[in-house]
């Protein structure tokens, strides 16, 4: 019989392939798109583009101070934007966060086009035709949503079509939460 | 599993609806010493759209973006550590494929070094322990047994 103590022993290789195969497990199950932003936490970066629907009229995020906002970033070439446009437009229709959308790298015909088809969910839409704003905040997987607070400091940002659990768990109970303050 | 199945659908409707409106990459012509510079810096950061593959490789339309930004930036004169900040300001750490070493990638920088250490240092004491044990004298009664034992062939000793 082998004493207990190395007995313990012989078990430790069985224990150190265990632990590894709980380690890579939970790595393979993270999703490895979901980068964390370095822009949580920090002022929402300031821009001024025209609005889609109104090329002539300018948006700025400053226009948002005091309020809590989404920022969705879509267009109408992005089918996972068409996936999340329900969740979007139930956001919207809630009335506790206006929503604008950043229309990303889109010609704005089509655009239009496809707010028609879809519905417009939108406060207003910002036309980024060369990408610019959103490489400033960091968009690299469209669509996007980002919450801003009052003070415009970016508190949550989606990357990826918005589901209905990240609306109903994330998005809305963060925002409850930012407008009482 | 559907969910997998479906995640795995959507990255792949992300990846080709980026990939789409990939043109072409611009002529690389007229100033090769810049060109050589955008792709050294380029080969460094990674494309967060097609992630294995790096902003130089990857035709992916960000990819083609921020090469353009690299580009202008290098042409305007500013330096690779400034470009390498302002992608790390809007993207994080991860577009970086040589991470930087501070507090958060201590452990990634050190942690095989350290296993290494602690590695070597077992096996020394392992092999001195063993050594010591080779070493070791017998003691006239032990001899004695010893060959007590080797004649009567082991089985027959005393307990």
């Amino acid at each position: 019989m082998v004493a207990p103590a190395s007995r313990l022993r012989l078990l430790l290789p069985l224990g150190i392939f265990v632990a590894l195969v709980v380690l890579l497990g939970v790595g393979l199950t993270l999703n490895p798109r979901e980068v964390p932003s370095p822009l949580i936490g920090k002022r929402a970066p300031a821009f001024s583009l025209p609005q889609l629907r109104a090329p002539e009229k300018s948006f700025s995020p400053a226009e948002m101070a005091g309020k809590v906002w989404v920022l969705n970033v879509w267009a109408s070439w992005c089918p996972p934007c068409l996936q999340e446009h329900p969740y979007i437009t139930e956001l919207a229709a809630m009335k506790i966060a206006p929503v604008v959308g950043l229309n990303y790298k889109d010609d704005p015909q089509d655009a239009l086009g496809w707010l028609t088809r879809h519905g417009d969910p939108f406060l207003l839409s910002a036309s980024d035709l060369k990408g610019q704003i959103g490489i400033d905040y960091g968009v690299y997987g469209v669509p996007e949503t980002y919450v801003i607070d009052q003070r415009g400091v970016i508190r949550y940002k989606k990357i990826g079509p918005v589901t209905a659990e990240t609306l109903q768990k994330k998005i809305v109970p963060l925002i409850e939460e930012l407008r009482r303050g | 599993m559907a969910r997998e199945a479906r995640a795995l659908a959507t990255m792949l409707a992300l990846c080709l609806a980026l990939g789409a409106q990939a043109k072409e990459a611009a002529p690389a012509a007229e100033d090769p010493a810049l060109e050589s510079r955008v792709t050294a810096l380029a080969s460094e950061l990674r494309c967060l759209v097609c992630q294995n593959q790096s902003i130089a490789e990857s035709n992916a339309a960000l990819a083609v973006d921020l090469r353009n930004q690299v580009r202008e930036q290098l042409r305007a004169g500013k330096s690779e550590a400034q470009i390498v900040d302002y992608m790390v300001e809007r993207y994080g750490d991860f577009v970086l494929f040589r991470p930087r070493f501070k507090a958060s990638t201590l452990a990634l920088w050190l942690g095989p070094l350290l296993l290494l250490a602690v590695g070597l240092a077992l096996l020394f004491r392992r092999v001195a322990r063993r050594r010591r044990a080779g070493e070791a004298e017998l003691s006239e009664a032990e001899h004695a047994r010893a060959a007590r034992l080797l004649e009567a062939g082991g089985d027959k000793e005393p307990r």
